[in-house]
């Protein structure tokens, strides 16, 4: 059809409101952050003691590496965030199953679990240290626990949301319960349970510093900690980011994980 | 098999869904139940099979399950309740599951139900990856894979469009005839009731009450002859002169089931 001299075009009217995430954008971003953060530090505006620069923080790095006192910190850190996460995600699981599923563990466990959930975990440190005293269990049970709640909370509501119409159906062909929870909830549920391991994970992050902190030779919070009473904020800062670093690979693991397991998405 | 429903009754809560419901599916048929929506036609077939505990009455069975039946009452679902983190394979595989057959004899099953539903090719296929009409062949395919003595099929074809439902309804008919399998089909579509059905039961509106039953006057394979239009198209109206009045006062009820 030839265009009509007279008539207008129509406006779009539909953009917008689709943020997507960039590839070079977050890289330039943080270059920018460091490359000003280097500058200001070189002219003298930023005072060394207070703010160090990136370069004295990575040549912090450098030498914590070298005499091996990185390594000691970062495994005393990753050894009891790997038990404490282990014991509490197996505990959550089971607790969660039991609640998304028996009607008396949920009578007797929903209220119990909620009303515990909001305690911040780092508060029953001391009384976990005078029962299990100031060594590795103390730590670790704190991490559990802070795992623990999360976990039970999230599979329970992820074991909810298993539509009903599968269980059903499981139930039409004869499949036993063992099988159906098996086959049916633990897959349904499995994305939920992924997202919940997600906030526990960072939980046992900040935990894992605050117990060290408290009461540990070794450890990325003790590290973080001593730095500071020193006012070695190069090792501080070098310890922040070491944290971080640590974040973010759990972060990418658990992705890793619901990318294999939720594949069929 | 026959399967039986006698005296049966449902209540939710204060909600009258069904009464006094006495009713015989023939060995070999296929029962159509229709009715107004909200009559209780899903809870009927749902009681029918053991999956909703009726209030009052009982559905019982006639007879033995044919050789090989590993499930003598097996659903249907309208929604097709596949497991999205299952190939289609999987779905279907997953009724054998529980069985202690051969893996030969399993495998062998699988594959005969997807060559009877025209899944062969999409064996490694994810729901996700299927049209409607495919996922409920997948639905097909996972219950005649454990040769059932009682196909319950509860509105399957009415999450599919027209065309599809076309198709679904002529290969329906013919997996029906290689075993034919005792039937009950709910379905508010008259015309896909007259196209498949032996008998058709019909509801009257909530609480479901058996209305009527008609056995359809023409054989299955001739309804598409012209010379038998005419007979299908009075019992069409027949049909929908007795289900119109009850359809309309279902359409202005105000449902409160909760």
């Amino acid at each position: 059809m030839p265009p009509d001299a007279a008539a207008r075009p129509v406006d779009f009217r539909a953009g917008g409101f689709e943020p997507r995430p960039g590839r070079t954008a977050p890289w330039i971003a943080a270059a920018a952050i460091l490359g000003a953060w280097q500058i200001a530090s070189a002219a003298g505006l930023l005072p060394d003691l207070f703010m160090p620069s990136p370069e004295a923080v990575i040549t912090a790095l450098g030498r914590m590496w070298a005499s091996g006192e990185l390594t000691l910190h970062l495994i005393a850190s990753v050894q009891r965030i790997a038990i404490g996460f282990a014991i509490g995600a197996a505990a959550g699981l089971a607790v969660g199953f039991a609640m998304g599923i028996v009607s008396l563990a949920r009578a007797v466990g929903l209220p119990i679990v909620s009303a515990l959930f909001p305690i911040p975990k780092i508060a029953l440190l001391p009384l976990l240290i005078l029962w299990l005293g100031i060594g590795e269990p103390s730590k670790v049970a704190t991490i559990a626990l802070g795992v623990f709640f999360p976990t039970a909370l999230a599979t329970k509501t992820a074991v909810d949301g298993v539509p009903r119409n599968l269980i059903r159906m499981a139930q039409s062909f004869g499949m036993p319960a063992f099988a159906i929870v098996l086959k049916i909830v633990a897959p349904g549920a499995m994305p939920g349970i992924l997202g919940g391991f997600r906030i526990a994970a960072s939980i046992a992050l900040i935990l894992v510093t605050a117990a060290e902190m408290i009461g540990a030779e070794h450890g990325v919070g003790a590290l973080v900690l001593g730095a500071g009473n020193l006012m070695q904020t190069d090792k501080l800062i070098a310890g922040v980011v070491l944290l971080s670093i640590m974040g973010l690979l759990v972060a990418a693991g658990i992705g890793a994980l619901e990318k294999w397991l939720l594949r069929w998405r | 098999m026959e399967l039986r429903a006698e005296g049966i009754g449902h209540r939710y809560g204060a909600l009258d869904v069904l009464d006094g419901i006495d009713l015989s599916v023939r060995e070999g048929e296929i029962l159509a139940v229709i009715g107004p929506s909200g009559c209780g036609k899903s809870t009927l077939l749902g009681i029918l099979g053991g999956l909703i505990r009726p209030t009052a009455g009982r559905a019982a069975i006639v007879g033995d399950a044919p050789q090989g039946c590993l499930n003598a009452l097996t659903y249907v679902f309208q929604d097709f309740a596949l497991l999205p983190w299952r190939s289609v394979a999987g779905n279907v595989g997953l009724a054998l599951e529980h069985h202690p057959l051969s893996r030969g004899e399993r495998h062998r099953r699988i594959a005969d139900a997807l060559a009877l539903t025209g899944l062969a090719d999409f064996a490694d296929a994810y729901p996700k990856q299927l049209s409607g009409g495919m996922r409920q062949r997948v639905g097909i395919a996972r219950a005649i894979v454990v040769r059932p003595a009682v196909l319950l099929m509860d509105e399957p074809l009415s999450a599919l469009d027209a065309q599809t439902r076309e198709l679904l309804q002529e290969e329906l008919l013919a997996i029906w005839a290689r075993e034919r399998t005792t039937t009950v089909y709910v379905t508010h579509n008259l015309m896909e009731a007259l196209r498949l059905a032996d008998r058709i039961a019909v509801l009257s509106r909530r609480p479901g009450r058996l209305k009527d039953l008609i056995e359809v006057p023409v054989p299955r394979e001739m309804r598409g002859e012209p010379g038998h239009a005419a007979a299908l198209t009075a019992l069409h109206d027949r049909l929908w002169q007795s289900i119109r009045p009850e359809a309309a006062a279902a359409d202005r009820e105000i449902v409160d089931a909760a």
